[in-house]
């Protein structure tokens, strides 16, 4: 074996030792990679044990259609998130992103309430990776090719 | 050809000095319609309206911070294996336009997720990874100055850069792996782009200018830095005469 190959097997077999461990240390951190969780994953978590509202956390998910109510203040709002199998009601004050409305992805972050509900704190709406102009999409609404507004 | 053949300096930079205008030229004139294509003729998206035009300079600012990387890590590699005398050179002249990206990503990311998502910054996995990386590109560019024998650090900057690349893949797949809010890849997936033709062509071309414009610089940089070292050899050898 010449040198230059015995040196490529050495920085092979490290390059792929610390690969290894890497993807170790991000498997065994998933809990705490992950930016939210969807309604499903948080009623498996409240299954186990219940969440104290002292914890903070985010959830994530499509405001579900027919959701949204305001308050008679006209400051609280009202939705549900939802990853259609699991829905989260979510109470908020506050100033909503632009983007958000019926049928968009929403991360609230915020802690859960004794009655159920998830009291956010803050809401960042989330879009999908589709790009296309208005024409586009109206085209495709009307053609009834439009696969929603998300994945 | 052998992969030694550019080892020699002088060679190697009549070759530079040829590319390198072309390059530069190349860069501008893609610059100039990209843009033009991007700010004008790109028609508004459907959700998220004007503020899309920022995607033609943040997402090749993106593309080109990894694949500096990839090109830092991969010289690294023939440095450390074949000693290609180039090799360290490539990878020292590359990291700075790396930041320069990555920095830029991370800029007009922000600028780009204040009116769409409502927040400047988040701590999720894909903007995360990406602040790794800048400071994996600034740690490398300190090493070099940190140790004064080009040799050793040459050495020890490219055991950095491979320990490093770990990172890349990890970035690229971040949107896969986790929930996050930043969104899941539009152009590089399975099932094809899912950007519409008049919006992924100007992309294309300003990905393409940013990567001749790598090129250029690049040739630059290393052309500065074979210079300097023979700058810094004259003067040694003027001392001990």
């Amino acid at each position: 074996m010449t040198r230059k190959q015995r040196r490529l097997y050495i920085v092979g077999g490290f390059m792929l030792i610390f690969a290894t461990a890497a993807a170790l240390v991000l498997m065994a951190f998933e809990e705490n990679i992950v930016f939210f969780y969807s309604p499903t994953e948080l009623a498996r978590k409240m299954e186990q044990q219940p969440i104290s509202p002292e914890r903070r956390l985010r959830i994530g998910g499509l405001v579900e259609e027919g959701s949204v109510q305001r308050d008679k203040d006209g400051l609280t709002i009202m939705f549900r998130v939802t990853d259609t199998v699991e829905v989260v009601q979510v109470r908020f004050r506050g100033l909503l992103p632009d983007l958000f409305r019926e049928g968009q992805g929403v991360v609230a972050e915020g802690s859960m309430r004794a009655d159920g509900a998830f009291e956010a704190t803050e809401v960042l709406a989330k879009h999908d990776e589709t790009y296309m102009p208005k024409e586009v999409a109206d085209a495709l609404k009307e053609a009834g090719q439009w696969q929603g507004d998300h994945e | 050809m052998s992969m030694h053949y550019f080892a020699n300096p002088a060679r190697f930079t009549r070759l530079a000095g040829r590319i390198q205008p072309w390059a530069g030229g190349l860069a501008a004139l893609l610059l100039l319609v990209g843009l033009y294509l991007a700010l004008v003729e790109v028609p508004a998206d459907y959700q998220q309206g004007d503020t899309v035009r920022i995607m033609f300079v943040h997402v090749p600012s993106a593309w080109m911070a990894m694949f500096c990387y990839m090109f830092l890590a991969g010289a690294s590699a023939v440095g450390l294996i074949w000693k290609h005398p180039l090799a360290d050179l490539a990878a020292k002249a590359s990291a700075p336009i790396g930041a320069g990206f990555t920095f830029l990503a991370l800029v007009t990311g922000s600028i780009w997720g204040k009116p769409m998502w409502g927040t400047w910054w988040v701590w999720d996995a894909r903007l995360t990874s990406v602040l790794i990386l800048f400071f994996l590109y600034l740690g490398y560019m300190a090493l070099w100055q940190a140790i004064e024998d080009s040799q050793k650090a040459g050495k020890a900057a490219a055991v950095l850069a491979l320990v490093g690349a770990v990172n890349v893949p990890i970035i690229k797949f971040s949107v896969d792996w986790w929930n996050t809010l930043h969104q899941p890849a539009s152009v590089l997936r399975m099932d094809g782009p899912a950007i519409h033709s008049s919006m992924l062509w100007p992309l294309l071309i300003m990905a393409l200018a940013f990567k001749a414009y790598f090129v250029a610089l690049l040739l630059t940089r290393m052309r500065m830095e074979l210079n300097l070292r023979r700058i810094r050899a004259l003067r040694l050898a003027e001392r001990t005469s």
